[in-house]
């Protein structure tokens, strides 16, 4: 469904994108992770048409963004990270609006309207003003307005930010009906944790540079195989720190309130043999616990150890 | 005609952005307020011309009928000054207002191509305009009471408003286009309307004193008929030469040096006309050009 190949933006003197690579498959739920200003919000204008690469190649569904933008924009539903909406409209005619901008005659718009309205939980809104919608309404307008068209891929740029805890879960969960209706989804968002259980695949993008990319539940194993470590000890902390970082299977060693963080490159019987160690070195141990790791870690870890997940 | 195509025209002629142009312009109670301000403006302007003309031609007498003539003149060209204070507000943000609201990404999203959007929106600004100068028909009555205007004179009054409106509308929407913020565009179309109003008419005096005085201090006067076209590009001095065609000859015949053109080689409004109708047309390709981004590259 997407296909970028070397794709290049540069602002000036930034690069905002180094030659990126990434392909993804119909029907593939696919996160973007990276930290602000890693260039997501740069690709995915460039797949909306909204915005010509420097150099390289993005194709939608087999179409060129920069030769077939007329085809493009057909096959794709964009939500960008920050929109304004038509203050004066009522929810159902801002929706009419899109869909007949998209070209949809009036007969089908009176069907698909209601319909748009009650997935995106805006029927008893209506004919309510668009300025008088809360935030997360209007984001979720916004995700049904993306949809008249019945697009193949929805480009959804950080859709839950700014949202309350209960409008995040309603989001997520129409999210999940669209994955459920076979859409190719890309969606950046700094709650991809949250969103772990309906994502695919991820692409971690900092500085301009795809990171790491792969199915979701391989890059956590990857990261799995170096647990993440936190043990306690009473007193002699500093000896303690020194004495991990000795270990041959220890990556990393780090100090907080909650106790030394360890990146440990070990299976179970090193683990063990850790243990043991400090035990017989007279450390006093308070716990000494397998920190779980998720989406966030993974970002993290990505993006944090400079580029690699070994 | 049958039903799906009488459809099809009017999807034609009111396409979706045109329409929600329209609802949402007349939705917002500032369009109320600004086609009352006109007509307080215009009517105050219209009446006081009225009371001051009687004051002083018959000591507080009734109106002289002859100055009716005048007073169209009058309010022709205040209302001519009102348009053009009035159509850089609305439409040097009709595009930047949209890309400062977050809305313009949006629509560049869907299947609209750009000249309909931009044509839709001059339209729409158009068709308000020209709601306001309607409506100031009633008082443009007060001077059939007294006669000494034909109809078609006011009706090439208002063809010429209509094409300024288009034209400075135009420039407008360029400047919305170009520029990214409203501020800024709405700044530089009124810096134009200066220029035009202004500007023109300051350097064709100068100019023409300048070449006066040089001719004055020459064996051989030099033919400088040319500073005319300056002012065929100001909007007041060709709707003058609507009322008052002799006023190209005056304009053009001032640098005449005895020999030559009898008569102005153009009049006033045709120039105005001819070289607007060329800005107009580049002003709204340079529109379509720009509210998208340029996607292909350049061929090596």
């Amino acid at each position: 469904m997407i296909e970028i190949r070397a794709l290049s933006k540069q602002f000036g003197q930034f690069h905002a994108l180094k030659s990126i690579d990434l392909t993804i498959a119909r029907g593939t739920v696919f996160g973007f992770v990276g930290p602000n200003g890693a260039g997501k919000s740069t690709t995915m204008s460039i797949l909306a048409t909204l915005m010509a690469p420097t150099s390289g190649t993005a194709k939608v569904g087999g179409y060129d963004v920069t030769e077939h933008p007329k085809e493009v924009r057909k096959l794709i539903g964009y939500m960008p990270d920050f929109f304004g909406v038509y203050d004066q409209f009522k929810a159902i005619e801002y929706l009419h609006f899109y869909a007949a901008s998209y070209g949809i005659p009036k007969s089908e718009r009176d069907q698909l309207i209601p319909q748009l309205l009650e997935l995106v939980n805006l029927t008893d809104k209506k004919n309510a003003y668009v300025d008088t919608l809360s935030r997360g309404m209007k984001q979720r307008l916004c995700l049904a307005r993306s949809l008249v068209h019945d697009p193949e891929l929805l480009i959804l740029d950080e859709p839950a930010s700014g949202l309350d805890p209960r409008a995040r879960i309603e989001m997520r969960e129409i999210l999940k009906e669209l994955k459920t209706m076979g859409k190719t989804i890309i969606i950046s968002s700094h709650i991809l944790p949250e969103l772990a259980e309906m994502v695919d695949e991820i692409g971690v993008i900092e500085h301009g540079e795809m990171v790491a990319q792969g199915n979701v539940q391989d890059i956590q194993n990857r990261l799995r195989v170096k647990r993440i470590l936190v043990i306690r000890t009473e007193g002699r902390e500093q000896e303690a720190e020194d004495y991990i970082r000795e270990h041959p299977h220890v990556k990393r060693v780090s100090r907080d309130d909650r106790g030394i963080h360890v990146h440990f490159g070990g299976h179970d019987e090193e683990q063990a043999d850790l243990l043991h160690g400090m035990i017989q070195h007279g450390f006093r141990l308070i716990s000494f616990s397998e920190a779980q790791t998720n989406l966030e870690d993974v970002f993290l870890e990505i993006t944090r150890g400079g580029g690699g997940t070994e | 005609m049958s039903r799906t195509e009488r459809q099809s025209w009017r999807n034609k002629l009111i396409n979706p952005v045109l329409n929600k142009e329209f609802t949402l312009r007349m939705r917002t109670p500032r369009s109320m307020w600004a086609l009352l301000a006109y007509l307080i403006a215009i009517g105050t302007l219209a009446l006081g011309f009225m009371y001051v003309t009687q004051m002083e031609s018959s000591g507080g007498g009734s109106f002289d009928p002859n100055a009716s003539r005048i007073m169209f003149y009058f309010i022709s060209m205040v209302q001519l000054g009102l348009i053009a204070f009035m159509a850089p507000g609305l439409t040097a943000g009709v595009v930047s207002g949209e890309r400062e609201k977050q809305t313009l990404n949006l629509l560049l999203t869907t299947q609209q191509s750009s000249a309909t959007i931009i044509i839709s929106k001059l339209v729409s600004s158009l068709s308000f305009m020209l709601l306001i100068t309607v409506a100031t028909l009633p008082v443009y009555s007060i001077v059939f009471l007294f006669g000494g205007i034909s109809p078609a004179q006011l009706g090439m009054v208002f063809l010429f408003y209509l094409f300024t409106m288009l034209a400075i509308g135009s420039l407008g929407i360029m400047f919305s286009t170009l520029f990214k913020r409203t501020m800024i565009a709405v700044i530089v179309t009124y810096g134009v309307m200066l220029f035009l109003f202004g500007g023109t008419a300051f350097l064709y005096l100068v100019l023409h004193q300048i070449m006066e005085s040089i001719n004055r201090s020459s064996a051989s006067p030099v033919d400088f008929s040319w500073i005319g076209y300056i002012l065929g590009l100001n909007p007041a001095a060709a709707l003058y030469s609507v009322f008052d065609p002799s006023i190209s000859s005056t304009v053009f015949r001032a640098g005449w040096t005895g020999s030559g053109q009898q008569s102005a080689p153009i009049q006033l409004w045709q120039e105005f006309l001819l070289v607007f109708t060329v800005i107009t047309g580049a002003s709204i390709a340079v529109s379509i050009r720009y509210i998208r981004p340029r996607l292909k590259k350049a061929k090596d």
